[in-house]
Parts: structure tokens; C-alpha cells; sequence
């Protein structure tokens, strides 16, 4: 059954990473494949990492419509990225080596997602009050960060600025390596616990009814997640409703709970349609911007279709 | 009561030390003694002082009237897309007419403000009655799909710097002649109040309305031409200003009820206190420089709404 599922999704991964990699390629074949490979490997992180983190977070709050970026995670670490620049003014955040910032940066985003996520988990008896909560919790995020940006210096504005508006074209690749190590690892380490997962879907009490120390189980999943937003919102900017669209969207194919099914078939749906859009888009229409605000627009429509269809309880 | 009464001289105290406040260090005294001083009043204080009287007052009314047409109380023109779509129709005029003049700007925001409105409200009838927290939330979702369009629009054609400055309300650049639309808005603020009676009942649902012998398709249409021409009017003039038409109405309700003859006049001098207390906190936090009201009510607001959003209980409607 896994097989049948995953192996048309690896396929249809491989064939539009060949696509990206030969479409209109000209000149000198080793510097394109190169260019091109790492723009690729960006591109297949990413929407790993957003899919992987949107699956287990649905998982651990129980429904299919939260996900870790609308829930506010993707501002806050905005919000902590701007904070650090702001905080370091003076000694120099400017000429800070990426990979520290990078690590400064993750190391507060888990803490400050874990006391502040748990805490608004807690209320989970009432989904609506919780995803508002999140949202407004986003809009207040950004707007703390949008006045630090306008006490801060011009030239270190211009540093934070880039960061704001997501980009798949533009994809800071000096994170690369070490965005796949933490990717990897987590992505493992999510899929040795697949099986609690599968628990975890149950739903709260039946979870502790067979066994399952949830409250515990569901923040070291957290802190999973945090790391792999961490990853995407630095190597792309915040991305809201891409998340949405590819949990629907798989849970619509798979059609099975078992989360060592669901997770890389989620990621590799996730990588097709970034790596296809992006090929469409780039190489073929010859457009430049419009991949982040369509597919953000597209899964805006996911969300609203899955309110509007969601059975009446 | 007591609440009216306090209200009257908070106002008036806000008033003043938005008159004393600005960049320039002209001294209270000197401001009515010295001719510079007479005319930078004139000029500047006195016109962004009420601006920001009239956008509060307007967006706290245009609030609690859409919270009553769409009978949801966590509702207002920031959360159903009514502020995004006026954003949407300023940037295709530009695109389309880049040299058109103000009204006419004003217009195409109004009219794109009012179908977006209307159209939140028909999404609005198809949610379940039961659930009133799922109504901000397509809205919000809803402006979102609809400033993504206006960002892409912007975007290809590289506006962005250009409707950035609508999109986060400012009184920095209110002057006189600058700002005078938005005494239409105040207008509109009281004509709301000679029809409160209307839209309380319309608030009731639109069986008891048509009970009591209302036309309620008619007031329905009103109220959303009432909401609409004040967004459009606010977004145009100094830009959008989130959660006054939210916070306002949900507080002063809790103390005075839902009869909007009795609240609706407490509700704009709250709302037009707390932009105005706002905008001052905006001048003085980084003086001289300023920062967007905007910002600052996105995060008060935000603070406020959060608070209100967890301390019902478990009601919520």
C-alpha cells in the first residue's frame, strides 16, 4: 500500500526535478546543473519542511484546518530574527557569520514556541478561539515587528527587509547545509515516531487511554516542529496557507491515518508542486514573482473551501 | 453613566496634549502667543488632531454597525475585507487612470469596498449559525486572498512602497487640505445615529425584523453603504486602522448593552479617544521621529482583542 502510494509521488518528484534542471538550459551543461542543483535542493527542503511540520502539527491538534504558519509560528520568527538585529545593534549583528545568527535564532524560536504554543494548546477544547488566538498572536507578532523595523538603523533594515516577503526564486543558500542536516534529522526523527503518531491521531484521550503520555509526546513533537519552520522561514520568508494546501491535499490521496505514509508522501506532493510551479513559472511564463503569492492564494482558497465544507457538529 | 461622564473630559485632555505634541519645539504657551505658533496650529495640529477624532469615531461606528448586520460580534470593515478590497480598487485606478484626481480615487475605493463587503456578508449566511468565531476567520482569511491579489498587482508593476502607505495608517501626513474628506466620514457618523434605532432591530436577526415591520433588505443595504463609504473614505485619507472598530464596540457594549441609541454615542467618543491617545503614544514613543498608528493599534488592539477573545468564558457569542 506505501509503495503504491509513494512511488507515482517519486516519480512524478523525479520528473519535474528533471524538468527544473533542463528546461532552457543553455551553455556550459556543469555550471547550469550546479546553479540549478542547489536552487533544487532549496526548493525540495523547503517544502519538506513545511509539509512534514503541517502534518504533525494537524496531528497534534487534531484538525485539519491549523497549521504551524497560521498559528503564527512563521511571525514569530520573524519577530525573533528582527529582535536579535534590533537587540545586537551595537555590537555588530551586520557582520554576524549567517550560521551563528541561524543558530541564535533557532535556539530562541524553540523556546519561545514552546512556552507560548503550549499555552495556547491548552484551550484546544475550542478550535475557532484557538486558530483566532493564533492569527491575532500573527498580527500582533508583525506589528511589533514592524516597529522595531521603524526604530532600527536604515542599513540594518535593509538586512531584515529581504527576509519579510516570502521568495522561492531567491533562496538564501548559504544555509543550505546545515538547513538539510536539521531538516534530515528531524524528518527522522519524526518518522521513528510515526507510530506514536498514529496514536496521537486518535485524539487526546484515547491516546492516554492506550498508553501514550500525550502532554509530554505532543511538545517534544512541537519542538520538531518549531525547528522545521525554523528552516523554512529562514531559508524562504513566511509562507501562510502553502502548508494547508498540501495536508489537504495528501490526506485527499492517501486516505490512510498511518503517519509513516503520510509524511514523505506529504513531502514529496509538497516538492512536485514548489519545484513544478516554480518551473512553470520561472522557465516557461518567464515570470518572476508571482510563485509565492499564487500558491499562497491558492491555498487561501483551500481554507476557506475546508470552513465552509467542514461538517456541522 | 458614569462612563459618559468621565468620557467627555478624557477627550477634551487628549484633545489638548495632541495639540501640545510635535516634533517642532515650540512651547504650549507660545503656540497661542507666537504667530508661528498660530499657524503651525492651524496647519498641522489642529487638522491631524481631528482626523484622528474622526477616523477613530468613524471606524468604531462603521464596527459595531457590520457587527450588527453580520450579527457577529468579533467583526468589523479590518476583518471582513472591507478595508483590503478599498485597497484592491485604489491600486487598479492607478494602474488604470494614474492621473486621475482624489474623488475619483475615493470613488473606485468605495465602490470595490462595498462589493467586497457584500460579498463577506453572502460567505458570512453560509456558516453555520453556531459557530460565531468562524466568521473572523473567513473574513480575515478573505482579506488576505484579497491583498494578495493587490500585492501581486503591486508587485508586478512596482507599487508596493506606494500602497504600503495605505495599508498601515498614518497621521504623519495630514495637513490642512489633506484630510477634509473625512468630514464626510463624521457626517456619515451621525446619520448612523438618526437610523441607530433601525439597525439595533436589524440586529435582531432578520425574522423579528420584517416581524416589527422593518425593511430589512433596505436597512441591510444602508448599513453596508454607511460601512463601506467610511472605510474607503479612512483607507484613502490616512489608511487602514485595525481592531478600533472591534475593541470599541465589545467593550463598551459589556457596559452599556446593544441599544445602539444609548451606546452608538459612547462607542465614536471611545474609538475616536483611543485612535487619538493612540496617535499621540505614535509621536511621542520615538521622539521626534514617529511610527504608524497603525502599528501601535496593531499591537494594543491585538493585546485588547486577545483579552476579550479568552475572558468570556466559554460563550464567545
Amino acid at each position: 500500500m506505501a509503495t503504491r502510494l509513494l512511488l507515482p509521488a517519486l516519480l512524478a518528484y523525479l520528473v519535474a526535478a528533471a524538468l527544473f534542471l533542463t528546461w532552457g538550459a543553455r551553455g556550459d551543461w556543469g555550471f547550469v546543473l550546479a546553479f540549478r542543483g542547489e536552487k533544487l535542493a532549496a526548493l525540495t527542503l523547503v517544502a519538506a519542511a513545511v509539509a512534514i511540520s503541517t502534518i504533525v502539527f494537524q496531528t497534534i491538534t487534531a484538525n485539519r484546518i491549523l497549521t504551524p504558519s497560521i498559528m503564527g509560528f512563521d511571525a514569530l520568527y520573524l519577530l525573533i530574527q528582527t529582535g536579535l538585529v534590533f537587540a545586537l545593534s551595537g555590537v555588530g549583528a551586520v557582520s554576524l557569520d549567517p550560521l551563528v545568527k541561524f543558530g541564535a535564532e533557532t535556539a530562541l524560536m524553540l523556546a519561545a514556541a514552546l512556552a507560548l504554543f503550549s499555552i495556547v494548546l491548552r484551550g484546544a477544547g475550542d478550535l475557532n478561539r484557538m486558530v483566532l488566538t493564533g492569527i491575532i498572536i500573527g498580527v500582533v507578532f508583525r506589528s511589533v515587528t514592524g516597529l522595531m523595523n521603524r526604530m532600527m538603523d536604515p542599513s540594518e533594515f535593509t538586512m531584515i527587509q529581504s527576509a519579510t516577503f516570502a521568495r522561492f526564486n531567491a533562496v538564501d543558500t548559504r544555509l543550505l547545509w546545515i538547513a538539510a542536516l536539521v531538516t534530515l534529522a528531524a524528518a527522522a526523527a519524526l518518522m521513528a515516531r510515526a507510530r506514536e503518531l498514529d496514536v496521537l491521531s486518535l485524539g487526546r484521550d484515547a491516546a492516554i487511554n492506550l498508553g501514550v503520555d500525550h502532554d509530554r509526546a505532543a511538545k517534544r513533537l512541537l519542538l520538531l516542529v518549531s525547528l522545521l519552520v525554523s528552516v523554512s522561514t529562514a531559508l524562504v520568508g513566511p509562507v501562510v496557507f502553502f502548508g494547508l494546501l498540501v495536508s489537504a491535499l495528501t490526506h485527499r490521496i492517501a486516505g490512510t491515518f498511518r503517519h509513516d505514509v503520510l509524511l514523505p508522501l506529504s513531502a514529496l506532493l509538497a516538492a512536485v508542486i514548489l519545484v513544478a510551479s516554480q518551473t512553470l513559472f520561472e522557465r516557461v511564463l518567464g515570470l518572476q514573482t508571482s510563485v509565492s503569492v499564487v500558491i499562497e492564494a491558492l491555498g487561501g482558497i483551500v481554507f476557506i473551501y475546508l470552513i465552509l465544507k467542514r461538517p456541522v457538529r | 453613566m458614569t462612563l459618559a461622564r468621565a468620557a467627555y473630559p478624557a477627550l477634551a485632555l487628549l484633545a489638548l496634549l495632541s495639540l501640545g505634541t510635535g516634533a517642532s519645539g515650540i512651547g504650549p504657551l507660545q503656540l497661542l502667543t507666537d504667530p508661528e505658533g498660530l499657524w503651525l496650529l492651524a496647519v498641522s495640529r489642529l487638522p491631524r488632531t481631528v482626523a484622528a477624532l474622526l477616523a477613530g469615531a468613524g471606524l468604531a461606528v462603521a464596527g459595531v454597525i457590520m457587527q450588527m448586520l453580520a450579527r457577529n460580534r468579533f467583526v468589523e470593515p479590518a476583518t471582513a475585507g472591507t478595508g483590503e478590497a478599498a485597497g484592491l480598487g485604489l491600486v487598479a485606478v492607478t494602474l488604470l487612470a494614474p492621473a486621475s484626481a482624489i474623488w475619483l480615487k475615493m470613488l473606485a475605493a468605495t465602490a470595490t469596498a462595498l462589493a467586497g463587503t457584500a460579498g463577506f456578508l453572502a460567505m458570512v449566511r453560509r456558516l453555520p449559525p453556531r459557530e460565531p468565531l468562524l466568521v473572523p476567520l473567513t473574513g480575515i482569511v478573505y482579506g488576505g486572498i484579497l491583498g494578495a491579489a493587490t500585492t501581486f498587482l503591486a508587485y508586478e508593476r512596482d507599487l508596493l512602497q506606494y500602497i504600503g502607505i495605505w495599508m498601515n495608517g498614518e497621521f504623519s501626513g495630514v495637513m490642512i487640505g489633506r484630510y477634509e474628506y473625512l468630514w464626510i466620514s463624521g457626517g456619515l457618523t451621525v446619520l448612523a445615529y438618526l437610523f441607530a434605532d433601525r439597525f439595533t432591530i436589524a440586529g435582531m436577526g432578520r425574522d423579528m425584523s420584517v416581524n416589527l415591520g422593518l425593511s430589512y433588505g433596505q436597512v441591510m443595504a444602508f448599513g453596508l453603504f454607511i460601512v463601506s463609504v467610511i472605510t474607503a473614505l479612512t483607507v484613502v485619507t490616512v489608511g487602514m486602522i485595525p481592531f478600533v472598530g472591534l475593541v470599541v464596540p465589545n467593550i463598551v457594549s459589556r457596559i452599556r448593552g446593544d441599544n445602539l441609541r444609548h451606546s452608538l454615542p459612547i462607542v465614536a467618543l471611545s474609538g475616536a479617544a483611543l485612535v487619538l491617545a493612540c496617535d499621540v503614544l505614535a509621536r511621542v514613543i520615538r521622539y521626534p521621529y514617529e511610527i504608524p498608528v497603525g502599528t501601535v493599534l496593531g499591537i494594543v488592539g491585538g493585546a485588547i482583542f486577545l483579552w476579550l477573545l479568552h475572558s468570556r468564558g466559554s460563550r464567545g457569542h
